[in-house]
């Protein structure tokens, strides 16, 4: 394989989709609108220690905004036939779904970049570890725009679908994420629980990074993170792979 | 280097395609030389987009494999894809994005150099009558409008080979022409082109070999004339009078069916000069005056229709 031609199929499927797809309406609500309802709705009128609570925020917005732009863009480009297009031309379904995963995790990181700046500048926030911070925000944005990247691949051409099953999913793993309640508080079968969400072990690095106070080390944090990654691309090749051979 | 002299521009062998229990394509294989322009033609549903898009690379086989100037499609579909430009059945344009970012971004694709992306789109939308429009969102732009775009990216990079499916479907006769005009002059400036179309007019005109495809299988291949004289024995006499007349007018030894087409008569016959004499003496004694007449050779359209069983 040609990987410069390879590489660069990457970087012009991620700039198609960011010029279309960051300021779409889906994208909009339930990347930036719905963390920030979601974090004023738990905060507002009770007197939680924001310090404390901010990881599981600034995790909640990583997970929010990477994982939406992906879910989009497959059954948007099938409903406007523009996906047929962009497979004749010279790009293999790698260079689409990491093009896909690109734009996701860009634009989770762009953003909660955006909202850690301005919220370390107001409440004075912590910080431990600036190295683990960034790889959090790397590893996290990867990960779950992986995970918007996978909920794109079933077949449909009717995006509303495909969000619909994306806050399906989504939904529970923020309740189970030790986002509202510290980890080191949780116990048997809600420990258990809260362990098979990947957005925890984000909070927990991101606890490293801010307070210092995790439950895991950040090394095991990094490897399930990676380990999440892998298996997210994985499937969404599978299924898309399927696809194209059932021509759909 | 003799073998790349001679290297087909695409070369498909034994393709197979089945969808459940529906087999699309059965054992096709086309070998298109380069240089020429190649129709595809079927009926609906015969077979024709399901290949072109395993030749594209859009579709995988079940099996058979394509070759692309020598590149197999399947092992390296980058390689392969670089020397192509495709317009697919139905696929349109990035509709959020003006006419000029559309050939942009694919230019991209292909590694071009932003000097030469601006200049090659500056070009091509003045071929295509759309300079004007250059800066405009495509979701503003009518159906003609939108397939020049769909043609102005597949040429961005003068591909070598050219590959359109149903480019003319549903145009005006405006964008009809500028797309002919345009794939005669892709043609002329050395790219083998790969047509489907249901006009068999247009890959009359067009094409200089034609391949006929029906259930899934090539029924037939040749230069248009080679198929129309497949088919030489069989001529028609186009009549019309100035009242209508049934087709009981026609039933005579040597005719052997009659067809009305519009406000016309199509009359078969092995024997034109016998048939015409029978419907000159018929208007006479039936006191019909005749506003036209000729006779013709069996067109394309013919070999079309009685290759594919006229389904």
């Amino acid at each position: 394989m040609d990987w410069k031609v390879f590489a660069r199929s990457i970087a012009v499927v991620t700039e198609k989709n960011m010029r279309i797809y960051y300021f779409k309406g889906p994208v909009v609500v339930f990347g930036l609108l719905f963390p920030l309802i979601m974090f004023f709705t738990f905060f507002i009128g009770r007197n939680l220690d924001i310090v404390l609570f901010f990881p599981g925020f600034l995790g909640m917005m990583l997970f929010f905004t990477a994982s939406s732009v992906g879910p989009l863009i497959t059954p948007w480009e099938k409903r406007e036939k523009t996906y047929e297009r962009l497979v004749s031309l010279p790009v293999i379904l790698e260079s689409v779904i990491i093009g896909d995963l690109m734009a996701g995790a860009i634009f989770g990181i762009g953003i909660t970049i955006i909202v850690f700046v301005v919220s370390a500048v107001l409440l004075r926030l912590p910080l431990a570890n600036a190295g683990i911070l960034v790889l959090g925000f790397v590893l996290g944005s990867i990960a779950f725009a992986a995970l918007g990247t996978l909920l794109a691949s079933p077949t449909t051409d009717n995006p509303s679908n495909i969000m619909m099953l994306s806050s399906l999913i989504r939904l529970p793993l923020i309740f189970v994420s030790g986002i509202f309640v510290p980890l080191s508080s949780l116990t048997g079968w809600e420990w258990i629980l809260t362990s098979l969400s990947p957005l925890t072990y984000l909070v927990d690095l991101l606890h490293t990074a801010l307070n210092g106070d995790a439950v895991y080390p950040p090394w095991f944090d990094g490897l399930v993170l990676v380990g999440v990654i892998l298996v997210f691309i994985g499937c969404a090749k599978v299924i898309q792979r399927r696809n194209l051979v059932k021509g759909i | 280097m003799y073998r790349k002299l001679y290297m087909d521009a695409i070369e498909a062998v034994h393709l197979c395609k089945s969808f459940g229990p529906v087999t699309a394509v059965n054992d096709v294989s086309i070998s298109i030389p380069q240089g020429g322009i190649f129709g595809f033609l079927g009926p609906n549903g015969a077979g024709k987009t399901t290949t072109i898009r395993m030749i594209t690379g859009v579709l995988i086989p079940d099996a058979g494999s394509v070759h692309v100037l020598g590149t197999d499609v399947n092992k390296d579909p980058l390689g392969a894809k670089l020397k192509m430009g495709v317009i697919p059945e139905n696929g349109t344009v990035y509709s959020d994005l003006t006419a000029k970012q559309n050939i942009l971004i694919t230019a991209k694709f292909f590694g071009m150099s932003r000097a030469d992306r601006e200049r090659r789109a500056e070009e091509i939308l003045a071929r295509l009558g759309l300079s004007e429009r250059k800066n405009d969102i495509v979701r503003t732009f009518s159906k003609g409008m939108r397939q020049r775009i769909s043609i102005a990216c597949a040429i961005v990079h003068s591909p070598k080979v050219l590959i359109l499916d149903e480019p003319t479907t549903g145009l005006d006769v405006y964008s009809r022409r500028l797309v002919i005009d345009t794939v005669r002059h892709m043609n002329e400036q050395g790219s083998t082109v790969l047509l489907t179309t249901h006009n068999i007019e247009e890959a009359n005109t067009l094409c200089t070999m034609i391949s006929i495809i029906n259930k899934g299988t090539i029924v037939a291949t040749g230069s248009p004339e080679k198929l129309k004289k497949t088919f030489d024995t069989t001529r028609y006499v186009e009549i019309s009078f100035d009242q209508t007349v049934g087709p009981g007018l026609f039933a005579a030894p040597g005719i052997f069916r009659a067809e009305q087409w519009g406000d016309k008569w199509r009359v078969y016959t092995d024997d034109p000069d016998r048939a015409v004499k029978h419907l000159a003496s018929v208007a006479e004694r039936d006191r019909l005056t005749i506003v036209s007449i000729a006779t013709s050779n069996p067109t394309l359209e013919e070999a079309f229709v009685q290759l594919t069983g006229g389904t």
